[in-house]
């Protein structure tokens, strides 16, 4: 094990720099005086200063937090609720089929998901009228969706491990099961549902593809605004906000991280 | 803690065909899809009883406890507990308590909130609450452990917070699944005694599912033997280990050695038995109802046989067999004596010397006798 080390160590150093040397190049250039990209001229600032003054950006980061809350939210409600069916209901006609089911989103390619998803709103609206039209509601739903499959996954493991006694206990000593889920379960379970929220939150923070489907006018998310300035050429100001997003989603990931670690005290 | 129930006049009230049992189960059924769990049990358990439930795992003892504690529904049969059919009382309106295996503390609270647990949910106050969980602490020896968390606590010390847990509410009957299952040898027999004690001090009726033989013959005042969902013998843990009602309670509960043969003679007052594989005859000394050529098992523990190089003068109750196996415990020696049809026969031996010069040691040709009432006679 020692003998090889160096070889281990290497491999650690080339993995590493090939997945955090584009980002962090991304990170200095963005506080590159020059107006090229690629052309290092020295240190400023300006480039934040400018995407704070620019009112589109602001717009779409808005838009696309908004999205991203209200459907991270949703999606924490309804994955628990299918985790708990999928973990405490004692056997039922389909349970094996609505398991495997719950993960295809995760394997499903963007297009297909986003494509389906305005598919259906189209029907949707031309037959009970709603949700009418395209914009925030049909992107959030559209975000749930999927993200509902990744709070599930997170909560199900969490349920699986946890003591089933507990709950037993509770009832036993006279909670009735409403306080049982409030007393025992719900801090049982409260590391896997902030992850799975923070997980939600990024990923929808992060889609383009689903987002640009189901779009509609006045609801243009954070990276559907990216790609459309990127494709008239890569402004330095783009950099600034990769930057932000990159700090933003991985103070979120640490923190995800942490509460899916077992909790140690003393 | 005060005892609310009247003090037990009788030791043994399931002697006593006048006394009211506290817990009436009849024809207890409990199945699982295709399978049987629990096989029409009908049993009664008296106020102030420790009573065991001893059983292989997956004999349906755990489910019949958990049916008491209302966690599973009977798919037939009732269960009174103190005159009042529990069938459809939810597990947090019963008068029952329960200890889980696994302790089921709950982690992310205090030791303190544990044992509270169960008064807050009765709406106690505060401050009364307070009182009597230090009182609970201290009679499990836990005080000054009471703002810790459950994984700052040793072994021992989680299973005394959950028995104090259990205790609080001042059940009318607790239910201990394994209590000292999770525990090393040397803490569980002194666990052992200290249940005892507060069973005995607070006068709550103990159920106890255990699978460890010795852990229910010094808990219990009576014993109830599971084997495939039933309940195949009741009785005091002396009358369990000397007088077994079959071959599967004298094999489960300590070793014994068996002898299959045939009555050649049924007398009124001693049946003689032929053992054919083991080539000896059997005399016991007492009546036993069968008949003539009838099939029947000899069991007798390795306690009650004697070791020796001598032949028995007598032409019964004694094999001669060769020293196969010696283990040497400290407090006494067991020796595997073949036979010459080939069976094993255990003997144990009390090491009441320190030094033993003359040992029988191995390979020695050596004969086994027993008293005409040392033995058992079972017919299944």
């Amino acid at each position: 094990m020692k003998k090889n080390s160096w070889f281990i160590t290497i491999a650690t150093i080339l993995g590493f720099a090939f997945l955090y040397i584009p980002i962090i190049s991304l990170i200095i250039f963005s506080f590159n005086e020059s107006k090229l990209v690629t052309v290092w001229s020295g240190f400023s600032t300006k480039w934040y200063g400018k995407l704070l003054s620019d009112p589109q950006i602001l717009g779409a980061a808005w838009i696309s937090l908004k999205i991203a809350f209200v459907s991270a939210s949703l999606a924490m409600v309804l994955g628990t609720l299918a985790a708990f069916v999928l973990v405490r209901f004692r056997k039922f006609h389909g349970k094996n089929l609505l398991s495997g089911m719950i993960t295809a989103p995760l394997v499903m390619p963007d297009v297909i998901i986003g494509l389906s998803l305005l598919l259906l709103f189209i029907s949707m609206e031309s037959i009970f009228g709603w949700p009418a039209g395209r914009g925030l509601t049909t992107i959030i739903i559209a975000h749930t969706t999927f993200s509902m499959a990744y709070v599930a996954i997170v909560v199900q493991s969490r349920m699986i491990d946890m003591d089933g006694g507990l709950e037993e206990a509770a009832l036993d000593l006279g909670a009735k099961p409403v306080r049982v889920f409030f007393d025992i379960t719900l801090p049982m379970i409260s590391p896997a549902l902030v992850s799975g929220w923070l997980l939600s939150f990024t990923l929808s923070l992060d889609d383009l593809v689903i987002a640009s489907f189901v779009s509609g006018p006045g609801a243009s998310t954070l990276p559907m605004v990216i790609f459309s300035k990127v494709r008239l050429g890569v402004s330095p100001d783009i950099n600034a906000l990769a930057t932000i997003i990159i700090v933003i989603v991985a103070i979120g990931v640490v923190i995800a991280s942490m509460q899916m670690k077992p909790r140690k005290t003393s | 803690m005060q005892n609310q129930q009247p003090a037990a006049t009788n030791p043994k009230p399931w002697l006593d065909p006048n006394e009211q049992p506290f817990i009436r189960i009849s024809n207890l059924t409990k199945k699982f899809d295709d399978f049987t769990a629990v096989d029409n049990v009908s049993l009664d358990i008296y106020r102030q009883e420790l009573f065991c439930l001893l059983g292989g795992s997956g004999c349906g003892k755990s489910t019949l406890l958990r049916m008491l504690a209302g966690f599973e529904t009977p798919t037939s049969g009732r269960i009174e507990i103190d005159g009042q059919d529990v069938a459809n009382v939810p597990p947090y309106d019963r008068p029952t308590n329960m200890m889980f295996q696994s302790y089921a503390l709950f982690p992310h609270m205090s030791v303190e909130k544990n044992v509270a647990y169960g008064l807050m949910r009765d709406g106690m106050a505060k401050s009364e609450a307070n009182d009597r969980v230090n009182e609970m602490l201290k009679l499990v020896q836990l005080d000054g452990f009471a703002t810790r968390k459950p994984d700052q606590l040793s072994g021992g010390q989680r299973q005394r917070v959950a028995l104090a847990r259990s205790l609080i509410k001042q059940p009318k009957l607790l239910l201990l699944d394994e209590p000292l299952g999770a525990l090393d040898k040397k803490l569980r027999e002194e666990t052992q005694f200290e249940l005892i004690n507060i069973q005995e001090s607070l006068g709550v009726t103990f159920i106890v599912v255990t699978h460890d033989q010795e852990e229910a013959m010094t808990l219990s005042t009576r014993i109830g033997v599971m084997d495939v969902g039933e309940i195949v013998q009741i009785g005091e843990p002396r009358d369990i280990y000397e007088f077994p009602q079959s071959r599967f309670v004298a094999d489960f509960i300590g070793s014994v050695n068996m002898f299959e043969g045939n009555v050649v003679d049924d007398a009124e007052n001693y049946v003689r038995i032929h053992c054919k594989q083991a080539d000896c005859h059997i005399h016991v000394a007492h009546g036993v109802s069968c008949t003539e050529n009838q099939k029947l098992w000899f069991a007798i523990r390795p306690e009650k046989m004697t070791l020796s190089r001598e032949k028995p003068e007598s032409n019964y109750n004694f094999v001669e067999g060769k020293v196969d196996e010696i283990a040497y415990m400290g407090n006494l020696s067991v020796f595997r004596i073949k036979l010459t049809s080939g069976d094993i026969i255990r003997v144990t031996k009390s090491n009441l010397l320190r030094r033993d010069e003359d040992n029988i040691s191995w390979d020695e040709t050596v004969y086994l006798s027993w008293e005409d009432t040392a033995g058992v006679v079972l017919m299944q």
